[in-house]
């Protein structure tokens, strides 16, 4: 540094480059459609018969079995998990139906609101799309699995057994058969209605009507409608949701302990543009050598 | 070449039976490699659906980030606040960092089920500005070439009389020689920019690699879990720095069979407790405001590694550090920054993998061998390289023909 007027002048020309980099903050969230699809699971209406199971596999190119081979009610023994193999599943808890009754829980992926998922993914590969799917692109993705450190319903899954060209699997809510206008594969399979796809807003007033006739029936809580900031899928059931493998969660969005930060701080890098002029106010004020210059 | 006077450590021979070992853990990791690479994640790793990350990333990135914070620290303390008595710690730092962010890449890489598209963050059509993995990797990134340009004036120093090819390659000498000096010529007439750029991207990815966890409130354990997760990592990526440093300057001193610079070293220890404590004090507001002590006496293995992180990791060496006469003993020099080194590692470890715990039950995480074995064998090649480059480049104070820059 030949003296103290090249010195901050080029710390000036470095802050400005680092301002120009401000674009790399994609901290607006997309806005949602008011109208955004979802879907109200009314678990009291499930029979447990799985065909859902069977039209996401077909749907997505998953493996698959004939349709018969889902009337077998041995897999209820444990408490199944989605894999990278099943982006749905139906669990089965005893005596927790109205009449104690089996209670038959279908799970996939919540389609959060503001998801984690998407939040933490470091390419985008994950986007929660105006319309309520969140969908995934494998091309972009580096295989970090960051998504599933994220998932507050342990929801993605992965191809480890694939060395080359793993991908994250989960529920796509059925995205491109959406747009062509059509319901989610598992919603149009189901024998008793127990699904019924529609508008988000719809659904909730649907779901507040089927308790307001029948508060006897359901648990006074609409699963989806809060938690994590809310999700595009909802429950209604007649047990408490901690006792039917729902986790209990708060209804703020995990990226709230994220994004304000990645926001906050590095905004316009605020944050680091300031540090970078401290350092060189400091690296100038304590030379001893050179502070005539 | 012939000008250079080679005295202690450049006189070092290279092979040592403990360097055998090391070459043979090395290549029991690269068979592990090679391995996970063909096989893939599923043959190589213990991890699952429920456990996502494991050893790869809590030990190789993010242990491997916070111990090469003796990188940026004693960057900070020479060449930004201009304590120029610490000079002959600059360059073991720099080589440790550089090493260390290296072995961090390498390590990623391992893990990443899509290796090959790791450029992606760089693609300004897929930033993603939320992500605090995306701040991660590119501060990594850029840090990474921070710190090859500092390296820059080591390398030239060493050939300021010219390289020498040997053979057939020998007519390049002078082109590299050539390229050397131009390259160092450059670099130094703004090396300041690059020292105050490693520095502000050290604190910028130190502490997000804190908030990356931050974003499991519900998995991750809440010794652990907490709002401030990327200041604590921060003031712990502080504190480790001087701790790391003396660490090796200590092992290194032994392995070449030299005097410890124990004055230096001593009196660069006088700041250690200052920096654990302020990390303590955190710690402990933290735990106080969010209640979370009524989890220490649980006596689950999650309270016991956070009491051995807190009492062994941090209070104990904040003890040793704070009395001159311990300080001025290389024994306790060494027991104290050992403790703090493996307390932070200890905390990278719980925070990534011990403290996780999947939404569904299911058995704890345990590395497998093969895991295990490409993380010690990326270690043994760092130790390798290092052993290589401090004999061969003017690094360690005692190479001769060392300058202080």
């Amino acid at each position: 540094m030949a003296n103290r007027r090249d010195f901050l002048k080029t710390v000036g020309v470095v802050t400005g480059a680092f301002a120009g980099l401000d674009s790399a903050d994609a901290s607006t969230k997309k806005t949602l459609d008011t109208d955004r699809i979802g879907v109200l699971v009314d678990t009291t209406l499930c029979i447990g018969c799985r065909k859902c199971e069977y039209a996401c596999n077909d749907v997505n190119n998953l493996p698959n079995y004939p349709l018969e081979s889902f009337d077998d009610k041995s897999v209820f023994v444990e408490e199944r998990r989605l894999t990278a193999t099943q982006f749905t599943v139906v669990n089965r808890y005893e005596k927790k139906g109205f009449d104690n009754r089996p209670l038959d829980i279908k799970i996939q992926c919540m389609h959060c609101e503001d998801p984690a998922c998407v939040s933490a993914c470091i390419v985008g590969a994950l986007e929660k799309k105006p319309n309520g799917p969140v969908s995934y692109d494998a091309w972009k993705c580096i295989g970090c699995r960051y998504c599933m450190v994220a998932c507050p319903f342990q929801v993605p899954a992965y191809e480890y057994d694939d060395a080359f060209t793993p991908r994250v699997m989960k529920c796509t809510l059925c995205s491109s058969r959406v747009d062509e206008g059509k319901a989610p594969g598992c919603v149009e399979m189901c024998p008793e209605e127990a699904l019924a796809f529609g508008k988000r807003d719809d659904l909730l007033k649907h779901a507040r009507g089927k308790f307001n006739r029948y508060p006897e029936r359901y648990e006074d809580h609409i699963y989806g409608e809060k938690e994590v900031g809310g999700t595009s899928w909802l429950y209604l059931a007649s047990a408490p949701f901690n006792e039917i493998g729902f986790p209990n969660l708060p209804e703020e969005s995990p990226t709230k302990y994220t994004e304000p930060v990645q926001h906050g701080i590095f905004k316009w890098f605020n944050g680091p543009l300031l540090l970078f002029g401290l350092m060189g106010l400091l690296m100038r004020l304590t030379d001893k050598e050179k502070s005539d210059g | 070449m012939a000008d250079i006077v080679l005295t202690p450590v450049g006189k070092q021979k290279y092979f040592t039976p403990g360097v055998w070992i090391l070459v043979c853990l090395v290549f029991i990791g690269l068979s592990s490699a090679v391995y996970r690479f063909v096989f893939g994640l599923s043959a190589a790793t213990n991890l699952t659906d429920g456990y996502p990350w494991g050893l790869w990333i809590g030990i190789d990135v993010a242990t491997g980030v916070a111990l090469a914070a003796g990188g940026f620290t004693t960057a900070f303390l020479v060449h930004i606040i201009h304590r120029d008595e610490y000079h002959v710690l600059v360059r073991p730092a720099l080589l440790t960092a550089l090493l260390g962010y290296t072995f961090v890449a390498l390590g990623l890489l391992a893990d990443l089920g899509r290796y090959y598209n790791v450029w992606h963050p760089m693609i300004p059509s897929m930033w993603q500005g939320n992500s605090a993995l995306f701040e991660v990797g590119m501060c990594v990134m850029l840090y990474l070439t921070v710190l090859y340009i500092e390296f820059v004036p080591v390398v030239a120093e060493r050939f300021e009389n010219g390289v020498e090819l040997p053979g057939i390659i020998q007519k390049f000498s002078r082109v590299l020689t050539g390229l050397i000096r131009f390259l160092n010529k450059t670099v130094s007439r703004v090396m300041f920019i690059f020292i105050i750029l490693g520095v502000v991207l050290s604190c910028m990815h130190q502490s997000s690699l804190g908030a990356l966890m931050a974003i499991a409130p519900t998995k991750l354990h809440p010794l652990w879990h907490t709002p401030i997760l990327a200041l604590l990592f921060l003031l712990s990526a502080f504190a480790v720095g001087f701790p790391m440093v003396i660490f090796e300057s200590l092992l290194a001193s032994r392995s070449f069979h030299l005097k410890p610079e124990i004055k230096i070293l001593s009196s660069i220890s006088r700041i250690i407790p200052i920096l654990l404590g302020v990390y303590l004090a955190a710690k402990l507001m933290d735990m106080v405001s969010r209640e979370t002590y009524v989890y220490l006496i649980d006596g689950s293995v999650e309270s016991v590694s956070y009491l051995v992180e807190v009492i062994f990791g941090i209070i104990v060496p904040l003890v040793i550090f704070s009395f001159q006469s311990l300080r001025s003993k290389v024994s306790w020099l060494f027991t104290g920054s050992t403790l703090v080194v493996l307390g932070i590692a200890l905390n990278r470890y719980n925070v990534f993998i011990l403290g996780f715990k999947p939404v569904y039950e299911e058995p704890r995480y345990f590395p497998a061998l093969t895991e295990i074995a490409v993380t010690v064998g990326l270690i043994s090649t760092l130790v390798l390289v290092y052993r290589f480059l401090t004999i061969n480049l003017p690094i360690i104070n005692e190479f001769g023909g060392y300058k202080r820059d």
